[in-house]
């Protein structure tokens, strides 16, 4: 039964991977990017790591891809342009591509990692895998961690002031004390109709 | 095999036919509430009271003509509807309305709840996108903007939670609030519950959070092109996020489905008879007249405004007061630790 979930779903997150690059209408990539996440955190639940699959779900399908659609939709985006210089790149691509497979074979083939002998533990009774992941990721790499997020704040800060950094001379800017301070007598003008020219006259 | 697949198809039943009447009798409530608080009625012809109004409802938009756009992406434009009903139910699954009475007691609950919660967008995002209409488009961006900003603060407010629960099982988050009202989550993690129930109520786009659907100025935001059916799921998406809002809100801060009387002497006893399922039910009928009362109360935010309060104001909230309550658990400080 597991058998049979796991290859519908690993069938489906290769399909909608394949998908992704093969489209032309950028704004369906991306929801089959996302239909490949949701496959991938899927498949994470079934091997017991329900923690990853979830935050897998909140971080890029809930954050990530939604800002990701956000700006596609806004953007008007030129797929004849795109398509352009599909051989002039390729090289590079197969090169990019090439160097990932190298790694990735690496990776899986190497002593430390045991992936082909399937080293997946059994999920334990006592210890739920939210209480696991939490107690050895604030205990053993808390230094890690804890930098990590760290640069990450980094990067937020960066990017807010690259976009903060030149004042074009015609922003309009919110001073929200100032909006607060403003009283009837600033806005308001009361006016005195004449009713016969339809037209006002004097302020009273 | 077949028996197991029965029942749990039976124990989704058990909360979404429920569901579906509580929402539709939801819309009559809203309506009748809001009318007499504006001194009006509101429907009172079908039936007793206008009791089947949402019934008369549901008829006329199930035999209305679905329209379709001509200029419209087709495929996006009738999935739409099905990305934002299937998270707004999916959600359930882990809510329990009484002691261990859910469809599903995971121990991720909490996490489930956001995954499912943060989902619900992209219904928004592909029914705005797919009308090929300015409006639309309009709403979707609004309604996109607030709703991954507010989840920030929604989620924070959430981690207070299961830091002082111990745990991000919503049943055992009940527990830990076992005792009087005094000792449930909303007195110590007051500006949290605050904060939750701010980003609870923009999460849904309800008033007086609904840029997103600004009638004097985008006319109806993200579903103006939808019509029929596929406009009452939209309706029926929302309206289960806020009673899921509502429920939430009395499982995470208000003891589920403890009697608020537990253990005090005369009055506990005395309370004794009624079901937890009731008290939990209660409470979250409170909290979904609240969103009525708001949206006969408060006029409309302006979207900056609605930036501001969810940016600069609810998140810096929620971190000092994580902070604090970091600093109350470790040191052991307070009587709910």
């Amino acid at each position: 039964m597991e058998q049979v979930i796991f290859y519908l779903f690993a069938g489906v997150l290769l399909f909608a991977a394949t998908m992704v690059i093969s489209v032309r209408n950028p704004v369906y990539a991306a929801l089959f990017l996302v239909l490949a996440f949701f496959n991938a955190a899927v498949l994470w639940v079934l091997v017991g790591a329900e923690f990853l699959g979830l935050a897998l779900i909140v971080v890029y399908v809930g954050a990530v891809m939604v800002l990701f659609l956000f700006v596609l939709m806004m953007l008007d985006v030129n797929t004849a342009a795109m398509r352009e210089g599909f051989t002039r790149y390729l090289p590079v691509g197969v090169v990019v591509a090439g160097l990932m497979l190298l790694q990735l074979i690496v990776v899986i083939l190497s002593e430390q990692v045991d992936l082909i002998g399937g080293l997946i533990p059994e999920p334990s009774a006592e210890v739920d895998n939210v209480h696991a992941i939490g107690q050895v990721l604030y205990t053993a790499y808390v230094y890690p961690f804890e930098i990590a997020a760290v640069i990450l704040l980094l990067a937020i800060v960066a990017a807010i002031s690259l976009t903060m950094r030149r004042q074009r001379p015609n922003t309009q800017r919110q001073d929200v004390p100032k909006q607060l301070s403003v009283t009837k007598e600033q806005r308001l003008r009361l006016v005195q109709i004449d009713k016969k020219n339809r037209r006002h006259t004097s302020d009273t | 095999m077949i028996e197991t697949l029965l029942w749990h198809s039976a124990k989704i039943w058990a909360v979404l036919i429920p569901l579906f009447v509580a929402v539709a009798y939801y819309t009559y409530v809203e309506r009748r509430v809001i009318g007499h608080m504006q001194d009006r009625r509101g429907p009172n012809r079908v039936g007793y009271r206008g009791l089947l109004q949402p019934i008369a409802d549901a008829l006329k938009l199930l035999f209305k003509e679905i329209t379709i756009p001509s200029q419209a992406n087709r495929v996006l434009f009738l999935i739409a509807p099905t990305m934002a009903i299937m998270p707004a139910l999916a959600a359930w699954a882990v809510v329990p309305f009484g002691e261990g009475l859910a469809v599903a007691d995971i121990n991720a609950g909490v996490l489930y709840i956001l995954a499912m919660t943060s989902l619900g967008i992209y219904g928004l995002l592909l029914a705005g996108w797919a009308s090929n209409s300015k409006y639309a488009l309009f709403g979707t961006m609004r309604a996109s903007a607030q709703i991954v900003s507010y989840e920030i603060a929604l989620g924070f407010a959430l981690v207070g939670v299961l830091m002082a629960a111990g745990t991000m099982n919503l049943g055992g988050i009940v527990e830990a609030q076992a005792g009087p009202f005094w000792e449930w989550f909303w007195l110590p993690l007051l500006p949290l519950f605050i904060v939750y129930w701010i980003s609870g109520v923009a999460e849904t786009n309800r008033a007086p959070f609904d840029i997103a659907e600004g009638e004097s100025e985008i006319v109806a935001g993200f579903h103006v092109e939808y019509s029929g059916m596929a406009f009452a799921i939209f309706f029926l998406a929302e309206y289960a996020n806020m009673l899921l809002i509502s429920l939430l809100a009395a499982i995470f801060f208000f003891g589920g489905w403890y009697s608020p009387f537990e253990g005090i002497p005369v009055l506990g006893p005395a309370f004794d008879w009624v079901p937890g399922t009731v008290w939990v039910l209660l409470k979250a009928a409170f909290f979904a007249f609240c969103y009525l009362w708001f949206r006969a109360t408060f006029p409309r935010y302006r979207y900056d405004q609605l930036m501001r309060l969810g940016w600069k104001v609810l998140i810096p909230v929620t971190v000092v007061w994580l902070v604090v309550l970091t600093g109350l658990i470790y040191a052991g400080i307070g009587p709910w630790f």
